[in-house]
C-alpha cells in the first residue's frame, strides 16, 4: 500500500516557509528554526499568515504535496494546487454521475450507510468497553434506532429522504454523545453540535478535527484525480469542496468522534487549554491545537485492516483508500462503491 | 498502410508499459497516472545521464546524437532516442552537411541488467522503425545499454519483432480510442510495478461490492 507520509503542521502564525534543495525551512523573525526534508512529507498545513515563498508552492505542486492554509482558529483559506491530476475522461464521469439523481443516489446511500453504520459501531464499542460505567440503557436504545436506520437508508429512493434519514440519526447519534464522555465530566459538556463558532469545548475539538479531517480527504481526492469540489450528496457551491463533505460522512465518527472523545477522556487536554470570547465563541489556545496535531499524527499511524481490501493500512491512508475506490467505481472496476464499514 | 494524424500519436516509451501489462499502460497513458518507485526514480536518472551530461559529438568515423525526437507517422508515435549514432559506412545513406554515407544505430539507455521479456527491445525496435520511416534508411540493429552492468547489448531488428510493434501499437491506439482501463489481472509482476498502489491488483481477489455490504450489514440483522 501506499507508504503513509508524515504531515508538516505549522502552528505558530509568524512562521514564514521556504525551500532550500529538498528541504522545506521555516523561518521566523529571520532565523531559521526547523528543517524538514520534503520527501517524508506528502502534506504541509500552514496555520497562519506570514507566507511560503513561492519556489516552494511550486516544488509542492509538482511534487504532489499538498499545501494548505488555515486561519488560525482552523478555518480552511486556501489550498496550492498544481496541474490537475488524473485524467479529464475520470472528471468528465464523475460530471454525469453527479448531474445523474439515480447514480448519486446510489453512491450517497452507501457513503450514509457507512457513516449511520460506522457511528452505531461507535455506540456499540462504548456500551462494550463501559458497561460498568454507565447507562448502557440509553445508548442501546439509540443504537438499535440507528440498526432501524441502516434499514430505511437501504430503502431510500430519493436525495432528500436520505438527507432526512442522515439527519435524524445524526442528531440520534449526537444525543448522546455527552454520555460518552467519562472524563472530566464538569468541563467538557456536550449539548449539541455548533460550529459557527462553537459554543463549547467539545464542539471546539470537534470543528478543529473535522478540518483536519476533511483536509486529508480532500488531498485524497485530488491524488486520486477526482474533483474534489463536485459532490455526489453535498450540492455543488463554490468554494465548497462537496465530494470532500461527501467522502468524511463515513469518517466523521470513527476517525474523528472517537478521536475527540479519547483526547478528553484519556486527559490528554485540559479545560484551561480554551478560553471564551465575549459572545461564547470557544477558542483553543496555541498549545492546545499542537497537543491535538500531535495526537492526531499518532492516530494516523495505527493500524487497522480494510473491512474491503482486507489489507493491513494506518488510520491516516483510510481517506486515500476510499478515494482510490470511489474512482474505481467511477471508471467502472467495482460494482458499487464499497464505504468504509467499521465495527 | 495507416496513417496516424499527429494529434492521435501515442508515446512511444509506452510500448514498454504496454508490453508489460495492459492495465499499467492504460493508467499511465489513458488516466495519466503515475507513481515513481525506486526504479522510476533510477530510470529517470540514468536517462538525464544520457541526455544532458554529453554533447552532441563528432569522432572520425562516428556522429552521436542525444536526445533526438522521433516519430513514426505509421505507427502513430512519438518520442525521444536516448542516443543515435552514425557510422561511416559505404551502404549507408547521406546525411545533410556530413561527408560521406552512414548507418543508423538507435542507442536506449535502462537500469538494470538484459531483461527475458520483450518490453525494452519492442522499445528499440520501435524507435528503429521510426528513424527508418524519418531517415529513409533501413536498420537491421540497434543497442540496449544497461546501467547496471555497463555495457551494450545488441538487438536484431528483425521481421518478428517489427510485425510484434506494429500490432501493438494498432492494439494501443484501439485501446486509447475507446479510453479503456482493463481489468486487474494478479499477477507476479504486480509486485514490480510503481503503480501498484493506483491500479489496486488486490481489487481483483476481494468480494463484489454487493456482497461486502451484505455481509458487514447482514451481520447486524442476526
Amino acid at each position: 500500500m501506499k507508504r503513509l507520509l508524515n504531515t508538516l503542521y505549522i502552528s505558530n502564525p509568524e512562521s514564514y516557509l521556504s525551500l532550500d534543495g529538498e528541504n522545506v525551512v521555516v523561518r521566523r523573525d529571520e532565523k531559521e528554526v526547523g528543517r524538514v526534508p520534503l520527501h517524508n512529507i506528502d502534506g504541509i498545513v500552514s496555520m497562519g499568515f506570514a507566507g511560503t515563498s513561492p519556489r516552494l508552492m511550486g516544488y509542492c505542486a509538482e511534487k504532489n504535496i499538498s499545501l494548505t492554509f488555515l486561519s488560525t482558529s482552523g478555518r480552511f483559506l486556501a489550498t496550492i494546487c498544481g496541474e490537475s491530476k488524473g485524467n479529464v475522461i475520470l472528471r468528465k464521469e464523475q460530471y454525469r454521475i453527479s448531474d445523474n439523481k439515480e447514480q448519486s443516489l446510489r453512491i450517497a446511500k452507501n457513503m450514509i450507510l457507512g457513516k449511520v453504520y460506522n457511528s452505531k459501531w461507535v455506540l456499540e464499542r462504548t456500551i462494550r468497553d463501559y458497561s460498568l460505567r454507565l447507562n448502557t440503557e440509553i445508548l442501546k436504545e439509540k443504537s438499535e434506532y440507528l440498526t432501524a436506520s441502516i434499514k430505511s437508508i437501504q430503502q431510500a429512493t430519493a436525495m432528500d429522504q436520505l438527507r432526512g434519514m442522515e439527519g435524524e440519526a445524526a442528531s440520534v447519534y449526537f444525543s448522546v454523545f455527552d454520555t460518552m464522555i467519562l472524563q472530566q465530566k464538569d468541563k467538557f459538556q456536550f449539548d449539541k453540535r455548533n460550529r459557527r463558532p462553537p459554543l463549547d469545548k467539545v464542539n471546539a475539538l470537534l470543528s478543529f478535527t473535522y478540518t483536519l479531517l476533511v483536509s486529508m480527504c480532500k488531498s485524497a481526492l485530488e491524488t486520486v484525480g477526482l474533483d474534489a469540489y463536485v459532490g455526489f450528496m453535498h450540492t455543488d457551491r463554490p468554494g465548497r469542496a462537496s465530494l470532500a463533505l461527501d467522502l468524511m460522512e463515513e469518517l466523521r465518527s470513527v476517525l474523528a468522534d472517537r478521536f475527540v472523545l479519547t483526547l478528553i477522556n484519556k486527559k490528554m487536554i485540559h479545560a484551561s487549554g480554551f478560553y471564551q470570547k465575549e459572545n461564547g465563541a470557544v477558542i483553543m489556545e496555541d498549545e492546545t491545537r499542537k497537543t491535538v496535531i500531535f495526537a492526531w499524527q499518532s492516530k494516523k499511524q495505527e493500524e487497522i485492516v480494510h473491512p474491503f481490501l482486507k489489507e493491513k493500512i494506518e488510520w491516516g491512508m483510510v481517506p486515500y483508500v476510499q478515494a482510490l475506490l470511489l474512482a474505481r467505481y467511477v471508471r467502472g472496476d467495482l460494482d458499487a462503491y464499497p464505504p468504509f464499514l467499521w465495527k | 498502410m495507416t496513417e496516424y494524424k499527429e494529434e492521435d500519436y501515442l508515446m512511444l516509451s509506452g510500448i514498454q508499459h504496454f508490453s508489460f501489462c495492459r492495465r499499467q499502460w492504460a493508467l499511465i497513458h489513458i488516466e495519466k497516472q503515475w507513481d515513481e518507485n525506486v526504479r522510476t526514480v533510477e530510470g529517470n536518472i540514468i536517462h538525464q545521464k544520457a541526455h544532458n551530461n554529453m554533447f552532441d559529438e563528432k569522432r572520425k568515423n562516428i556522429i552521436i546524437s542525444r536526445g533526438m525526437p522521433i516519430y513514426s507517422n505509421s505507427l502513430g508515435t512519438s518520442g525521444e532516442c536516448d542516443i543515435v549514432e552514425f557510422h561511416k559506412a559505404d551502404d549507408g545513406i547521406n546525411l545533410v552537411g556530413e561527408e560521406g554515407l552512414y548507418q543508423v544505430f538507435p542507442i536506449e539507455y535502462k537500469r538494470g541488467k538484459e531483461k527475458e521479456e520483450d518490453a525494452d527491445r519492442l522499445q528499440l525496435a520501435a524507435q528503429a522503425m521510426c528513424l527508418e520511416e524519418m531517415l529513409s534508411c533501413q536498420i537491421k540493429e540497434g543497442y540496449l545499454y544497461y546501467h547496471e552492468i555497463r555495457r551494450r547489448t545488441k538487438v536484431i531488428v528483425d521481421n518478428e519483432l517489427r510485425q510484434k510493434v506494429y500490432e501493438m501499437f494498432i492494439e494501443m491506439h484501439q485501446m486509447f480510442e475507446r479510453k479503456y482501463t482493463p481489468k486487474v489481472k494478479r499477477a507476479k509482476r504486480c509486485n514490480a510495478c510503481s503503480l501498484k498502489n493506483i491500479c489496486l491488483p488486490q481489487l481483483n481477489s476481494v468480494s463484489t461490492v454487493q456482497e461486502y455490504m451484505n455481509r458487514m450489514l447482514g451481520e447486524d440483522n442476526e
